[in-house]
């Protein structure tokens, strides 16, 4: 059994197992699938980090496990089993129940998540009192509780304004006390920090592991930022396309990549920490067409080691073997990518 | 000036010609794989340069002096009687040069005011207060005729590729707009100059006629980088030219501008926010919060020896991809938010947010916090306005 899938969801002692997981627009243009076949399992009190670029389906991942995908156009398969219930299966309203009290996500934009004519403390109170029998008082003074939880300063007072008097960093972190109300178990954070300040992302992203510590909750981080999954991931996914090319735990995906991409990801980007001033390494080309993706590895006309004649790579589909602890989704023989591995995080790590 | 004609220029960042590591060799040499021979004269002259600036040396004349720039926003009060209220100190009295060749980086926190110097420094806003000389000569407040000639010297790249190209237009004309608005017409005639510069940012010269919908994010600020050079500037202002961008394609825009930097020994002003991209790229970098410069001094300077306790709470937030090196840093948090730049707090404008203050004053050092504004102290080219400059407690990486 594999940190990625254990056999059996209902028994495999995780708190959310995602079970070959599609998510397929129809458009005008064609079937848009924008998620692949996801496999994973995530344990209580654990981080499990989702990067990948632009497109890739980290979001439409997320919205699918918090089932905002349910009414619309957008066709959902597979399973998205928490605590062992099937959310793809529930009825809409024993989900309307376990959003918000059992599973609440951070998006990047507080805005969204804020109603610009309700008080901020209302609409937390709002978010305690739906799924807690209290009074409006008792709510109250839970909500000014969180608050300062969360590094608001003056809450007593801050708590009676609107959104719009709030900065961009209390904002979210208004946002945060209101998706923890409840003390969730499961956290979805989708690019929590990525339109702060550096000083204020590093606020908000210690205040989440110390909340983390505080309530147990499992969180699922999603970012393009590789600093933070660093920070905060035990294990991260790496996406491409709607698929999985990479799972493994933090340290494995740094320091033993195993895919062409990761390594174009780890290498594209110039670090703050070392004087290097040599060429950056670009991932070359664009993003590929999610409804006529390329055919064999998705990533073959962008990747440095394709070798079709001795490989395949443009035509057979690489697996992603999810019994093992690092899978990577690559036909590279595995010896041989080790080699690789090893020689560019010397040179990296340097 | 240098020639442009698409027989000597090959579009090396073209992103399926990016060269990239081969199985058998397994570790990448970017830079070998990556010389060009054809721009060989700026290449060679700019390459001795970035030593040179290593090294300490002061290169190139001076091409930018701003002296006490200022630029304040004014506010109208609301209610009955109309008068004035304050006004906003978007950038409030800081002074720097630039030198040709050399690449300035201006970092700091959201609303600092890293946009509006960039904006003011081309005369693209009016200045409230200070002076700009461009190459020797005052350009504060130029207009007319005499500005539209220095629009042609100076250039700016923006962060929105999406907001900043017209979508009713095609690329072409996008790409043609300066030499219209100069009334220029390039040997060889528009067409052929714009596909040629086209080719040179890496985009295809057959998609002249293309809408700015029908290309990437990446595409997109390649489209403003040609329209930018096209009229061979001396100086260019990119503001966050690559923050909007997915990392990967990052890396190839912050090439481009590099290999543009190189060949037409173009100047840049590189405004960001990424502390990374910026110690990339920079060779000197200056940090602004408030409107003012806290610290400035080459790269080297900034990032291994900050000496404003601002510069290094900046660096200290930084996460680094790298685990095991993340889990043993000690972070220097910031505490509260930013105060607002209609009042902005009185003596040293960071006071309200600085951990030196906050930890390692006495009361009487932090009355001259609270009262009386830092001077900036040199030492060596290295600038910090602060009372009590110095290392940090902890390390910053
Ligand atoms: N409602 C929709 N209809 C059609 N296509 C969609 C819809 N929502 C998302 N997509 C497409 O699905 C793909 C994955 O999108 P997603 O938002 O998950 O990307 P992401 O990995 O979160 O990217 P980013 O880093 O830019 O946020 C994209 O190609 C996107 O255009
Ligand atoms: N036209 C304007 N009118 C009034 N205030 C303005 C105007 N433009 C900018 N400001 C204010 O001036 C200050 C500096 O803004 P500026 O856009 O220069 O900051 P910045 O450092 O570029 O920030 P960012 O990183 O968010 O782009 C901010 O407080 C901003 O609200
Ligand atoms: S002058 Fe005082 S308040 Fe300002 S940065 Fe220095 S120590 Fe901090
Ligand atoms: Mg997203
Ligand atoms: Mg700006």
């Amino acid at each position: 059994m594999s940190r990625w899938a254990s056999a059996d969801p209902a028994s495999s002692g995780a708190l959310l197992s995602v079970r070959d997981l599609k998510v397929t627009f129809p458009t005008e243009d064609g079937l848009v699938k924008a998620v692949d076949g996801l496999t994973f399992d995530l344990r209580a009190g654990e981080t499990i980090g989702i990067v990948g670029e632009s497109g890739s389906g980290k979001s439409v991942t997320s919205q699918a496990i918090m089932g905002l995908h349910r009414g619309t156009r957008a066709m959902v398969e597979g399973q998205i089993v928490f605590d062992g219930r099937d959310l793809i299966k529930i009825v809409d309203e024993d989900l309307r129940r376990m959003r918000g009290r059992d599973i609440a996500m951070i998006f990047q934009d507080p805005l969204s998540a804020l109603h610009p004519y309700y008080t901020v403390g209302n609409q937390i109170v709002e978010a305690y009192r739906v799924h807690n029998d209290v009074t409006k008082a008792a709510a109250r003074t839970h909500v000014i509780e969180m608050l300062d939880r969360v590094g608001i300063p003056n809450p007593q007072k801050r708590v009676d304004q609107y959104p719009h008097e709030f900065s961009g960093g209390m904002r979210q972190r208004a946002m945060i006390a209101m998706a923890l109300v409840n003390s969730p178990r499961l956290i979805i954070a989708d690019e929590p920090t990525t339109a702060l300040d550096v000083t204020v992302q590093a606020q908000i992203l210690n205040l989440l592991v110390d909340l983390q510590k505080e309530f147990g909750s499992a969180i699922i981080i999603i970012t393009h930022d590789l600093g933070v999954v660093a920070e905060l991931a035990d294990s991260i996914m790496v996406m491409f396309a709607g698929k999985a090319v990479e799972g493994g735990e933090a340290e494995e995906i740094f320091y033993e990549a195993m895919h062409p991409y990761t390594w174009g990801l780890l290498q594209s980007m110039p670090r703050i920490d070392s004087e290097k001033k040599e060429r950056l390494v670009p991932i070359a080309g664009n993003p590929p067409s999610l409804i006529n993706p390329p055919p064999g590895c998705a990533f073959h006309p962008r990747c440095a080691f394709r070798d079709d004649a001795r490989l395949g790579c443009s035509s057979v589909i690489p697996e992603f073997d999810i019994s093992t602890e690092h899978p990577a989704r690559c036909l590279i023989p595995e010896g041989e990518r080790r080699a690789i591995s090893q020689a560019k995080t010397k040179t990296r790590t340097a | 000036m240098t020639d442009l004609s698409p027989s000597t220029q090959v579009p090396d960042d073209e992103p399926a010609a990016t060269p990239v590591a081969t199985p058998s060799a397994s570790v990448t040499t970017p830079s070998a794989s990556h010389d060009k021979t054809g721009a060989a004269g700026g290449k060679r002259f700019m390459r001795q340069r970035r030593k040179a600036t290593d090294e300490g040396v002061a290169l190139g004349e001076v091409i930018l002096e701003v002296t006490d720039l200022k630029k304040y926003f004014p506010m109208h009060t609301s209610g009955l009687v109309h008068r004035a209220a304050d006004p906003v100190r978007a950038v409030d009295g800081i002074s720097f040069s630039v030198r040709k060749g050399e690449t300035l980086g201006l970092v700091g926190e959201s609303g600092c005011g890293k946009s509006t110097a960039g904006r003011t420094m081309l005369q693209l806003l009016p200045p409230t207060g200070g002076t700009i000389r461009y190459q020797g000569k005052d350009i504060t407040n130029v207009q007319g005729k005499e500005l539209r000639r220095l629009r042609t010297e100076m250039q700016m790249v923006f962060q929105d590729p999406y907001g900043s190209l017209n979508p009713r237009q095609t690329v072409g004309t996008i790409i043609a707009a300066p030499f219209r608005i100069q009334g220029i017409t390039p040997e060889g005639g528009i067409k052929a100059e714009v596909q040629s510069l086209m080719k040179r940012v890496g985009l295809n010269p057959e998609h002249y006629n293309r809408f700015p919908h029908e290309f990437s994010g990446g595409q997109r600020q390649r489209i403003g980088i040609a329209r930018a050079v096209a009229l061979r500037p001396k100086l260019i202002v990119c503001d966050e030219p690559v923050s909007a961008l997915d990392v990967s394609i990052q890396a190839q825009v912050v090439n481009l501008l590099e290999d543009l930097q190189d060949e037409f020994e173009l100047t840049y002003v590189f405004v960001a926010h990424d502390l990374a991209v910026v110690r990339h790229i920079s060779d000197r970098v200056a940090v602004m919060y408030l409107g003012k410069i806290m610290e400035m001094g080459s790269r080297q300077d900034l990032y291994e020896n900050p000496l404003h306790p601002y510069t290094q709470a900046l660096l200290s937030a930084v996460p680094i991809p790298d685990p095991r090196r993340e889990n043993k840093r000690e972070r220097i948090l910031l505490t509260g938010d930013l105060p607002s730049p209609i009042n902005p707090p009185s003596g040293c404008v960071f006071h309200t947010r600085c951990p030196r203050f906050r930890e390692e004053l006495s009361e009487s050092e932090r009355t001259r916090c609270t009262t009386e504004a830092p001077v900036i102290q040199v030492e060596n080219g290295h600038q910090v306005a602060c009372h009590f400059a110095g290392p940090p407690k902890v390390e910053v990486f």
